[in-house]
């Protein structure tokens, strides 16, 4: 059974405008905190969980269930060290009197 | 889910179970959208140390929706494998989180990605081997517009994969951080880069010949290794960058094959986060994206030093240096790699301490690559509880040299090399550095007069208001803090 193509045009709408906001937002972010900025998108593209969870339980067979299980091991390491990392690098950035 | 979709049809699903699949669709497309608002908003607080933490929390509430409704999607029927997975990923992630040093963060970071890039790899060929082993029992032949995206993204994941592990063995220094070349390098990388093209290229208007798919595979992860290879400790910043980039981009292509749009935009702020940090080390270093992928710096070999008129650095002693800093009025500190290495930073704390306490105004300049990935010096510092008030980026600082009493470099090397402003022969020449020099007394302190990274001789040191305080970094700090600590009870 061939598949139809997909929507193509739609996303590449999405993608784009999630590019061009993502640069614009980022952009604005103080070089101070680029390494928390770093650990943050690394924990929120862990969002491919999402697929790896799909994956893994849709019961497709035991190859499918082991990759997408992997998949959610991986992933879930980046979203669950991810913001704990971050968390920990800005509760430290203080200024000056001891005050946030 | 597209697939899903087509999964259903084929195996003829009853009314009801589509319309059950209905609501649960509703919830979970919901979700994803209170999930991107999340993301974005997360993102957009981060700009500022004041709301920065408010941010990840935001994010974390986004994830914590995303999951649950990815959770509650029709065609997930089994949990206890994902559970299993949560408590795996769970368990590796917090300790690392919890327990890892923060001069660790280079390393963590590339290990994290290399996971990230996993994740994405393995849910690409997943979604590849569904095509033809799924639970409906029957062949789907993707478009082949479909079958590129999903070649792209499974060739991105898989180097991304590999190269961040190169990356971690680097920073880790489980493999040498000096670059590794051989003749015709860039050459063989190209090949093998091209060969997981063609690979792909076949497979897009071939998607049935299945065992294209592990060549595919094994090339992208060889390239991976390849690409990292030739690559030295100094361009890491920049590295770790793009590799951040490459992991969102494949995360948003995944979600183009699966029909997600909370994958294409989450991948896509990733990936433009890795783009605009590649974009701001790139121009620190004063390099294009080619030079620090094939460049390998480091393997320059320095121009024939002119051995007659070599100028010999001026030693001095803890004592000394604490009594020059004692009468300075201002002092501007200049940390880099060394200061990591020798996790120099609380000590750092204590001369600055000493220093205000005796109202001495001390700033610290920060260039953006000093370290080993963006804003590593800047969390090194704020983990050592300096106020990041005081932190400040070398264009906003440089002006302040020619009024500033002593400049303090500790563990920094290029960075300050004023060989880049006028030598065109120096491989950094070029890019923009810390006015060191222009301080009334230089202060650097060094483990040896060994050349830094760059292999190259830093002439800051032999300036006639340069001393030197030769010795580990903690050590040489403790003991000019320490010094300055006993003056002031006399």
């Amino acid at each position: 059974m061939h598949l139809p193509m997909p929507d193509i045009s739609s996303h590449l709408y999405v993608f784009l405008l999630a590019a061009f906001l993502g640069l614009e937002v980022i952009k604005r972010v103080s070089p101070l905190l680029h390494t928390p900025l770093m650990s943050l998108t690394n924990a929120i593209s862990a969002i491919s969980v999402v697929a790896a969870i799909e994956l893994a339980g849709a019961g497709h067979g035991k190859f499918a269930t082991t990759i997408g299980v992997i998949a959610v091991v991986a992933a879930t390491t980046n979203i669950v060290g991810g913001f704990m990392i971050t968390d920990r690098m800005l509760r430290m950035f203080k200024k000056r009197g001891g005050q946030k | 889910m597209l697939l899903e979709t087509h999964f259903l049809a084929a195996a003829g699903a009853s009314l009801e179970a589509a319309n059950r699949s209905t609501y649960t669709t509703f919830f979970s497309t919901t979700s994803y959208l209170f999930a991107c608002a999340c993301f974005v908003l997360a993102l957009k607080w981060l700009s500022q140390p004041a709301t920065a933490r408010k941010g990840n929390t935001i994010g974390q509430i986004g994830m914590l929706a995303a999951v649950v409704g990815a959770l509650l999607q029709h065609n997930v029927i089994h949990y206890e494998w994902i559970f299993i997975g949560f408590a795996i990923g769970a368990a590796i992630g917090v300790p690392m989180a919890v327990f890892m040093p923060m001069t660790a963060v280079p390393q963590r970071t590339a290990l994290s990605h290399a996971f990230g890039a996993l994740a994405a790899a393995l849910v690409g060929t997943g979604h590849y081997w569904l095509y033809f082993h799924n639970s409906a029992g029957v062949t789907f032949v993707p478009h082949p517009v479909e079958m590129s995206i999903l070649a792209l993204e499974v060739l991105l994941g898989a180097l991304t994969f590999t190269g961040s592990l190169m990356a971690f063995g680097k920073l880790q220094d489980l493999l040498p951080t000096r670059p590794m070349v051989y003749r015709g390098q860039i050459i063989v990388n190209l090949s093998v880069l091209g060969g997981a093209i063609l690979c792909g290229t076949l497979l897009t208007f071939n998607p049935t010949w299945w065992w294209l798919f592990p060549i595919l595979l094994v090339l992208a992860l060889a390239f991976g290794v390849m690409l990292i290879l030739p690559i030295g400790g100094g361009d890491m910043p920049t590295v770790i960058a793009l590799l951040n980039s490459y992991a969102g981009l494949s995360a948003s292509f995944m979600g183009f094959v699966l029909d997600n749009r909370l994958l294409i935009i989450a991948g896509a702020l990733d990936g433009a986060s890795g783009l605009i940090l590649s974009i701001v080390m790139c121009k620190a270093m004063n390099r294009s994206f080619t030079n620090v992928l094939f460049g390998a710096f480091g393997q320059v070999q320095a121009g024939p030093a002119a051995e007659g008129d070599r100028k010999v650095a001026k030693p001095t002693t803890p004592e000394e240096a604490a009594g020059i800093l004692e009468a300075a009025t201002s002092v501007i500190i200049i940390p880099g790699y060394g200061m990591a290495v020798a996790q120099a930073q609380h000590k750092v704390r204590e001369l600055y301490d000493q220093l205000t306490r005796r109202g001495v105004d001390v700033k610290f300049a920060i260039h953006p690559v000093a370290g080993r990935m963006p804003g590593h010096m800047n969390v090194l510092l704020a983990e050592a509880e300096i106020p990041y008030d005081r932190l400040l980026e070398m264009d906003e600082i440089n002006g302040e040299f020619p009024q500033c009493d002593v400049a303090m470099v500790i563990g920094a090397n290029d960075v300050v090399n004023p060989a880049a402003r006028h030598d065109k022969s120096s491989p950094i020449y070029g890019m923009p550095i810390i006015d060191a020099d222009k301080a009334k007394t230089v202060m650097a302190i060094k483990r040896s007069m060994n050349p830094g990274f760059a292999g190259i001789d830093n002439e800051l040191y032999t300036l006639d208001q340069t001393l030197m305080l030769f010795g580990d970094a903690k050590a040489v700090v403790s003991a000019v803090a320490k010094e300055l600590a006993e003056t002031n009870h006399r």
